[in-house]
């Protein structure tokens, strides 16, 4: 009764009290936790780039990218690991985009739904999580010796880099061909094209942007990956241009590595500048993908 | 509902018929399915050449002593080859990397999904994705040079922290799986259907007791999924743990002595100079090979609480 009596007296208020009120602060409170949470990571990233670029920024000149690795610490450069990357990733590119696109075609427009496209789907879920070291295994086993024994070569990395890209390839593209709305498959079809026709003339190209974010994302992952190319062998020292596949190489990842566990200071600039090199080709790769993949969001 | 699977059968045998019509569509079909077939040939290879390879080194070590005795010493005598040691390693970074990245990554799934405006989700998810982007060797180089220098060092002790140890080494790799975590727990808390939201709303909760008394609960299969897959990762990783956390394979769970993972130690017999033929050279394989089987599982099960539960509201 009492309360009754009390609320009659004052004011009508949406205002909440007690219990509520205590909630609904908790409430308020945990968007400014949850918000510094999300940010948490940003912040370390802000943090290495700062540190990164105040270590090795001056050491970023033109010689720096166009000089072989010299004994002293001053004069080196990355111009054989800049060269291996972009050779490298440049035979990624071509082994593994058509392949992979192919592969997601197939298990999205032609294979027959039954236990075997279950099989290489959830087959390609598994090899997309084995560890990029179980490829380099691989990689050493079968195209360095083995079978293949193409020795320590720019070819026998780029094979092993593209197997381990490869299924994170297929997986955005299966998923950007089903974006795809199946009225226009349909339509295709119902027009007398066979499934090929179809896929290249229509469900192909609205998938692309989808293929070409993924793809893009993934060749960034090989630019940057270290362990599988020291597996396959990559060379501690070049001091020549590659001039075909049977080249030996080293890509920059490598090159930073070996600057990094050097012991002693001396070198620590040097892998910095390297590292703000690498940064700055797998954030382009990455802003080209967001970029593509906000312009033809379909929302 | 028999009708319709009828039609869709006949159309499915028309299709067929027009392939057959058309000679270069099989070339393409058996292009594409060759393509498709290098997956499941990957697969295979692996498995094998990691059994093969792996094979004589089973014949001088027995796999009691490689499965049942802690002391793992490959690269000086006496050798002992007990996986344990490194497996403890692997386990010491999947521990402490959690310990970070689970609260945190969860924290910033639920953000995303249930506080942001759309447009700052748009930006702020692309953003998070870069952590995972950036190559691990400069994660490596992060720990190494100042996570470890220049804050744990000053704020533990010097002598409490060694120059190589798995808490650096841990701490980059929470930032690096962070997004895997937030991002596919985040995809999972949003396809939580509207109705329960708004059921809970209408019953007077506040936006944080929707987010953990009901969308949470509701999305577990698909951040349990998530953390599965960021605890692969880990598991995989090489880069950081080789140059951060050291190459001491050490039985403990402790953060801040030197320790080896499995990944380090393979990546240690590859950068060194050990002979082909040796034990020392033949245990990469078989360190790999239960590297393998290892993430096999965790991945295999990860994907079926997500093929299970992900369309349960459809």
């Amino acid at each position: 009764m009492t309360s009754l009596q009390t609320s009659a007296e004052k004011p009508i208020s949406l205002k909440a009290e007690g219990g509520v009120a205590r909630r609904q602060a908790f409430s308020r409170m945990s968007t400014y936790i949850l918000a510094a949470a999300t940010m948490l990571g940003l912040l370390v990233l802000a943090f290495l780039a700062y540190d990164i670029i105040k270590l090795g920024g001056g050491r970023l000149s033109l010689d720096f990218l166009t000089s072989y690795l010299q004994r002293r610490a001053d004069d080196s450069g990355i111009r054989a690991p800049l060269l291996g990357t972009i050779w490298i990733v440049g035979f990624v590119v071509v082994m593994s985009v058509p392949v992979g696109v192919a592969t997601a075609i197939w298990m999205e427009e032609f294979a027959p739904k039954n236990r075997l496209l279950w099989l290489v789907r959830v087959n390609i879920g598994n090899l997309a999580g084995v560890p990029g070291i179980v490829y380099g295994i691989l990689g050493l086993a079968i195209f360095v010796r083995g079978p293949f024994g193409f020795g320590q070569t720019i070819i026998a990395a780029s094979l092993t880099l593209s197997l381990m890209i490869l299924p994170m390839i297929v997986i955005a593209s299966s998923e950007a061909l089903r974006q795809v709305p199946p009225s226009i498959r349909d339509g295709s079809l119902a027009l007398g094209a066979t499934r090929w026709q179809t896929v290249w003339n229509h469900t192909l190209p609205g998938a692309i942007p989808g293929i070409m974010t993924g793809t893009i994302l993934a060749v960034s992952r090989a630019a940057g990956e270290a362990a599988v190319l020291i597996l396959v062998g990559a060379a501690g020292i070049i001091l020549r241009d590659p001039s075909g596949i049977n080249d030996r190489f080293t890509i920059l990842p490598v090159q930073i590595y070996s600057w990094t566990v050097r012991p002693g200071d001396q070198f620590k600039p040097e892998a910095a500048a390297a590292i703000i090199v690498l940064m700055v080709i797998v954030l382009t790769l990455n802003a080209i993908a967001i970029v593509i993949r906000n312009k033809f969001r379909r929302d | 509902m028999a009708l319709a699977t009828q039609r869709a059968d006949d159309l499915e045998r028309k299709l067929q018929k027009r392939l057959v019509k058309h000679p270069g569509e099989l070339v393409i079909f058996a292009f594409l399915t060759i393509c498709a077939s290098i997956t499941l040939l990957t697969t295979a290879v692996i498995g094998l050449t990691l059994i093969v390879e792996a094979e004589p080194f089973f014949e001088h070590v027995s796999l009691r002593e490689f499965l049942f005795t802690t002391n793992w010493q490959a690269l000086q005598a006496p050798e002992a080859f007990g996986i344990w040691e490194l497996v403890a390693g692997t386990g010491n970074v999947v521990l402490w990397s959690m310990v970070f990245a689970l609260p945190v990554g969860l924290m910033a799934a639920i953000y995303l999904s249930e506080y942001a405006r759309p447009r700052a989700r748009r930006i702020l998810k692309p953003l998070l994705e870069v952590l995972a982007g950036v190559p691990t060797v400069v994660y490596a180089f992060f720990a190494l040079t100042f996570i470890t220098q220049d804050v744990l060092r000053p704020l533990l002790g010097a002598d409490n922290v060694s120059f190589q140890n798995s808490l650096g080494a841990s701490i980059v790799m929470a930032v690096m799986i962070i997004p895997t975590i937030a991002s596919v727990s985040e995809d999972a808390m949003s396809n939580v259907p509207r109705e329960l939201r708004e059921g809970a709303y209408g019953l007077g909760s506040t936006r944080l007791e929707v987010a953990f008394r009901v969308v949470f609960p509701a999305a577990l299969p698909g951040i349990i999924a998530s953390v599965i897959l960021a605890i692969s990762r880990v598991i995989g990783e090489t880069m950081i743990v080789a140059v951060a956390a050291g190459s001491t394979p050490n039985l403990t769970l402790f953060p801040l002595e030197s320790i080896q993972t499995m990944t380090g130690f393979m990546l240690q017999v590859a950068t060194g100079d050990v002979a082909r033929g040796t034990t020392q050279y033949e245990s990469l394989f078989a360190v790999g090979l239960s590297l393998f089987v290892l993430t096999f599982i965790l991945n295999f099960v990860a994907q079926l609480i997500v093929q299970k539960y992900t369309e349960k509201y459809d």
